[in-house]
This record gives C-alpha cells, structure tokens and sequence, in this order.
C-alpha cells in the first residue's frame, strides 16, 4: 500500500475506522477537534455508522459505555481538561470491563491551562483518573504512523481484555502531517461478545453491564479478577524502544514527542564522544520497568526528559530501585525542551556523577 | 379446572425486589413490564438503571440491562441506541438522578430527539441517600438537608421537568401521571404504552413522569404517603399530557 501525507489527527480517525469503528461521541476542545471532525465526515456514509457530538465529555464517555456494552467498536477523543471530565466514565467501564479506545491529544495544565503541546497527563493517564482500583493500557507513539498503528492495534487490545485502552499524543502528534501507510495489522484471537446487550430475544437469560457490586465479598472477588487481567497486560503488553544504549554512561528515558527531541540528543551527544542512549516506553502502562532494570552496567544515572515538571520520572525510580541516580529534565506549558539545553543537563549530571 | 386470573408479568425477573414496603418503584416496575411485553419488544429491549433506590432495577427487569454513572443514563442509552437504532431502549430514573446532577444529560438526549424512553420516578427526595433534598422537594416540605422545610428564597422552586421537556422540539411524547391510586396507576400505563409506541414509531424522545412516593424518608405511613402525594404534589405537579405527536404524522 501506498502513503499518504495526513494530519496526525486525522489519521487516528482514520486508523480507527479501518480497525471497525462505526462509533464516534466526542466535544469539542483543542488541539484534538480535527479527529471528532473527520468521525463526523465519515462516519455517516459508514453502514450503520454514527457520529455524535455530546454535549460534554461526561456525556460522551458514558454513551461510550452504552456503545461499548451494546458490542461495538467504539472510540472517543479529547483533551486534558476534557479527559478529566471522562474518567468518571472510565471508571465505570473499566468496573463493568467493556472494550473502547480513548485518545487524548494533551495540552499544558493544570485547570485551563493552555493549548500547545504537554506530557503533564501522565498521572492522569496511568494512574487511573477516575476512582477505584483499576488499570488501562496506555499507548504514546511518538509518530503519526506509530499512532496510527498502536491505534488499530488498540481495538483488538480493547476486545481482548475487555478493558478501556488510552492513546495519548499531544498536540504535536495531533497536528503535525507524515506519511503514513495503513498496513494490515496481525489481528489477535478475539472472544466472542456474548456479554453484550443485544436483546434476549427471548433465548437467554438477561445480559448486564454493572460495576456495582454491595457485597464486599463480591467486589474484593471482582477486583482480584480485575487484578489478574492487569497482571497479564504487565506480562505481555509492555512495548518500548531502546536507541544507542550499549556501553552507555547514561540513558535518557522520554515517550512521544520528547523522545524525537532526544533521539537527536543521543546521536548529537554520541558524535562529541558521549556515551549517552535513550529507551522509549511506548506503553505509558505497563511501564517499561525491565528495560530500566536492564540498563548496561556502564549506566551512571538515567535522566528522564518530559514535557512536565516531572511525572514519569516516578515511574524512572520506581523501576530502578535507588540503584542508579534518576534526573529530571522537563519543560512545561506548552513550552518544547530545546536539544541544547537537554545535553547542557545530560553533561552538567555525567559530570556529576564521574 | 383452575383459572388463572392474576400473573406476574414476563417483563420481570423472579428477584425479590429490596424496595421498602408501600414503595410505588414496585408498581411502576410493574408497569414497564407489562407494556414491554403487550408490545412484543422484551427480546429485544435494552433497559438503563440509574443511581438511586433504583439502582437494581437492573436485576428485576426481564431483559438486557446497563447500570449506569448517576444521571448518566441517557447518555448511556444514547450509545445503545445509536448502535442498536432498531431495539427498544429506556431509562428509568429518579429525581436526584434526572433533574439535578443529569439535567445536562436529559435535556441533550430530548434535544436530539434520541429515540429512546424514559420513565422518571418523581417522588420528590433523594430515597436512596436517607432523604435529603432534591431539585423536586416542595417548598416547606422537610428533608434531611432541608430540616426546617425547604425554603424558596435559598434553594428556590420545586423544578417542573415535564414544562421544561415540553419545551424541547425532540421530545415527541411528555406526560405527567401518578400512581397513587388504581385508575391513576391505570392511566400511567396507558402513558407508558404511548411513550413506547413513540420511540418504536421512530418519532423521537419519549418521557413519562411518574409522582411516586417514599413513605421511608417522607417519614409517614404507605398509606398516609399516597395521601400526601395527592393532596401536595398533584397541586404543583399537574397531571397530564404536555406533547404528543399529532395523529398521522
Ligand atoms: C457521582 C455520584 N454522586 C452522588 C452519589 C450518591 N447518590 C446515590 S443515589 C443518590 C440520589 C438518588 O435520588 P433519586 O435519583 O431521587 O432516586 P430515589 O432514590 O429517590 O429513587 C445520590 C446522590 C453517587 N452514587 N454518585
Ligand atoms: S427509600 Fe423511599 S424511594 Fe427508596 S425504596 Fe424506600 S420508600 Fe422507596
Ligand atoms: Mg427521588
């Protein structure tokens, strides 16, 4: 197949709809409106298939867990304000386990914040937003040919666990334009939805989409159950992309755009002589935790480059338990960090650390 | 030979309802049941429980089910509907659940003349909390957060949801009834019936408000309740069709 030059935006919608998505409920909100926007142009010639704007993020994700429960492919979209608005939603899908792909095209906070581009979701996006013990798989590609991969990948990730899936950009994979090819992708062994409500017709008993359980005993019981699915993604949805990291001293770890930034870091700074390398998680959750532990024994510190004032960072020491010191370097509120000022810290911590 | 002269209807599951006892969500219950099943939809009718006392609405209704988030369920019902346009889809809801924290998710879904039911239980309070005020409490009238009567100048009117609804082009049907008696009871499934018929005629949004009791938190016998339903509510609540879509048409 050929490539096509398409806005990273519209390239997910585009994504999705190849991957089954008849479905799209979404609001409005920068830097995200050309995906809702392409839904709306294409959906509707689509057999079956409808576009609704709602009229909030609240309504949207609570008409995906009517979507989703009633068996369909399903998608919604937003950004970080109004991502905070779904997790209600999110929660609940998460409790009832119904399959359906958010993305968040994220933008500086907190409160309104700004529209250019941010990491600062990255809480809110692994942590779990909403309320209870729950997980969901969180794909950051770094270019819109990723997105569009992780994207259709995403809805057989969705139907196999019966689980929620973000995939999280920021506004600089939402707007920029690369070719992109939509290949066929491996699809998984998908369960049949007999859970979803699609009428009894009188042949079987009731089927119910619930997160409400009163009985302690019974929602200890689910949420062990719930466990033990996360434990599976932890086990075999990890992705990440390791660049240049043998023999390196440190090892820079950055996702989505920041990683691009630092890639030309890693071979600017190996051209002087430095022996620097970057490991990209490509799954925000499960986060990459082995490949940090397995750095090279020549690691001296990792540094881990965001467009936050530090988040991922946590899951950095998290991961490697103390044993090597962990550095931040990020900028925020749209701002983008610069190479130079991310190798003055890469030399300014080796410098330290010799 | 026996006969058999009275039958729980189809359109409800053998549960055992947890409803205190003289709680009219029972009889309403009863009601969507049985219209589910004289319209020949129950096989393929798809039923969203809100957050209240109904919350387990779910277990007690014949056929397929959603809970939702409180105040959520017409958005949910908008997702089920878009993607099953030919089944029958309702939501049933309380007052705390539709016309406070889900005014914003009622008003869209009969905005865009989503073709589904809803059957909104008004019985004035928040049941399932213990009884605190809700949007629909009537001035003077107690609750656990109104302990002095509930008092216009600080929380203002009792909001009338059918004279609002009626006001929106896309909902097709809006009626008013109560079920504090039997021809009352009788009138509000005839309601029902014609609410249905709306959204399997494909014509728009249908709402029917139902006034329901709760003798629990209104702290007054089963009994005394209906009275105090007929004598309060129907005043400020009037009874009656607000749209209807014209014959024919
Ligand atoms: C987001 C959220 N806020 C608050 C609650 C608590 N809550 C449960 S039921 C309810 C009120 C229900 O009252 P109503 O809708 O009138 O139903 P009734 O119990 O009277 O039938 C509230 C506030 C909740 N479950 N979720
Ligand atoms: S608390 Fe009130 S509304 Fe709830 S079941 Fe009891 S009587 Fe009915
Ligand atoms: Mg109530």
């Amino acid at each position: 197949m050929s490539k096509t030059l398409m806005k990273g935006n519209e390239a997910l919608g585009a994504a999705a709809i190849q991957a089954g998505c008849k479905y799209f409920f979404g609001y409005p909100i920068t830097p995200q409106n050309e995906l809702p926007e392409y839904m709306s142009r294409e959906l509707p010639n689509i057999e079956g298939g409808a576009f609704v704007q709602a009229e909030s993020e609240v309504a949207a994700i609570n008409m995906i867990y009517g979507a989703a429960g009633a068996g369909a492919r399903c998608m919604t979209s937003s950004s970080s304000p109004g991502m905070a608005l779904k997790q209600e939603g999110i929660s609940y899908i998460a409790g009832a386990e119904l399959p359906a792909v958010i993305v968040n095209i994220s933008r500086g906070g907190p409160g309104l914040g700004g529209i250019q581009p941010s990491q600062a979701d990255y809480f809110q996006s692994t942590r779990g937003g909403g309320n209870g013990d729950y997980r969901h798989l969180v794909y950051a590609p770094a270019t819109i040919q990723e997105a569009v991969d992780l994207v259709m990948e995403a809805f057989d990730v969705a139907d196999y666990y019966r689980n929620p899936v973000i995939v999280i950009g920021d506004g600089m994979i939402g707007q920029m334009m690369e070719p992109v090819e939509f290949k066929e992708q491996k699809k998984r062994e998908l369960p049949a939805k007999d859970w979803a409500t699609t009428g009894t017709n009188g042949e079987r008993k009731p089927n119910i989409i619930n997160s409400l359980a009163l009985d302690p005993a019974e929602l200890e019981k689910h949420n062990q159950k719930l466990s033990r699915k996360y434990k599976e993604m932890e086990e075999k949805e990890v992705r990440h992309e390791d660049y240049r990291l043998e023999d390196a001293e440190l090892v820079f770890v950055a996702y989505g755009t920041t990683s691009r930034i630092t890639r030309n870091v890693v071979d600017a700074l190996r051209d002087e002589g430095i022996k620097v390398g970057m490991i990209r998680p490509i799954t925000l959750w499960p986060f990459p935790m082995a490949a940090i532990q397995n750095v090279p024994d020549s690691t001296k510190a990792l540094l881990s480059v965001e467009m936050s004032e530090g988040q991922m960072i946590d899951d950095v020491k998290i991961a490697i338990e103390g044993r090597i010191p962990a550095y931040h370097y990020g900028r925020s509120g749209g701002m983008i960090p610069v190479p130079e000022d991310i190798m003055e810290k890469a030399k300014e911590i080796l410098g330290g650390v010799k | 030979m026996m006969q058999v002269v009275y039958e729980k209807t189809k359109g409800l599951t053998d549960k055992q309802t947890h409803y205190c006892p003289g709680c009219t969500h029972g009889v309403i219950h009863k009601l969507v049941g049985e219209v589910l099943v004289e319209l020949g939809v129950l096989g393929k009718s798809v039923g969203v429980a809100p957050v209240g006392c109904s919350v387990l609405a779910y277990d007690y209704f014949n056929c397929d089910m959603h809970e939702a988030a409180h105040g959520r369920a017409p958005a949910v019902a908008t997702g089920i509907k878009r993607v099953l346009p030919d089944h029958t889809v309702f939501t049933y809801q309380g007052d705390g659940d539709l016309a406070s924290i889900g005014t914003a998710e009622i008003i869209h879904a009969a905005h865009r003349g989503e073709k589904f039911t809803t059957i909104f239980v008004n019985n004035a309070i928040y049941g399932m909390t213990g009884g605190q005020m809700a949007p629909t409490t009537l001035i003077g009238q107690k609750a656990t957060t109104s302990p002095y009567g509930r008092d216009k100048a600080t929380t203002g009117m009792p909001l009338k949801v059918s004279e609002m609804m009626a006001t929106i082009d896309g909902a097709a049907f809006v009626e008013r009834v109560s079920v504090h008696d039997v021809p009352n009871i009788r009138k509000a499934k005839k309601a029902i019936k014609k609410a249905f018929q709306v959204q399997i005629d494909g014509t728009g949004f249908g709402i029917v408000e139902i006034l329901s009791n709760c003798p629990t938190n209104w702290g007054i016998t089963p009994v005394d309740s209906l009275t105090w339903l007929k004598e309060n509510m129907i005043p400020y609540y009037p009874l009656g069709n607000f749209r209807t879509p014209e014959e024919g048409k």
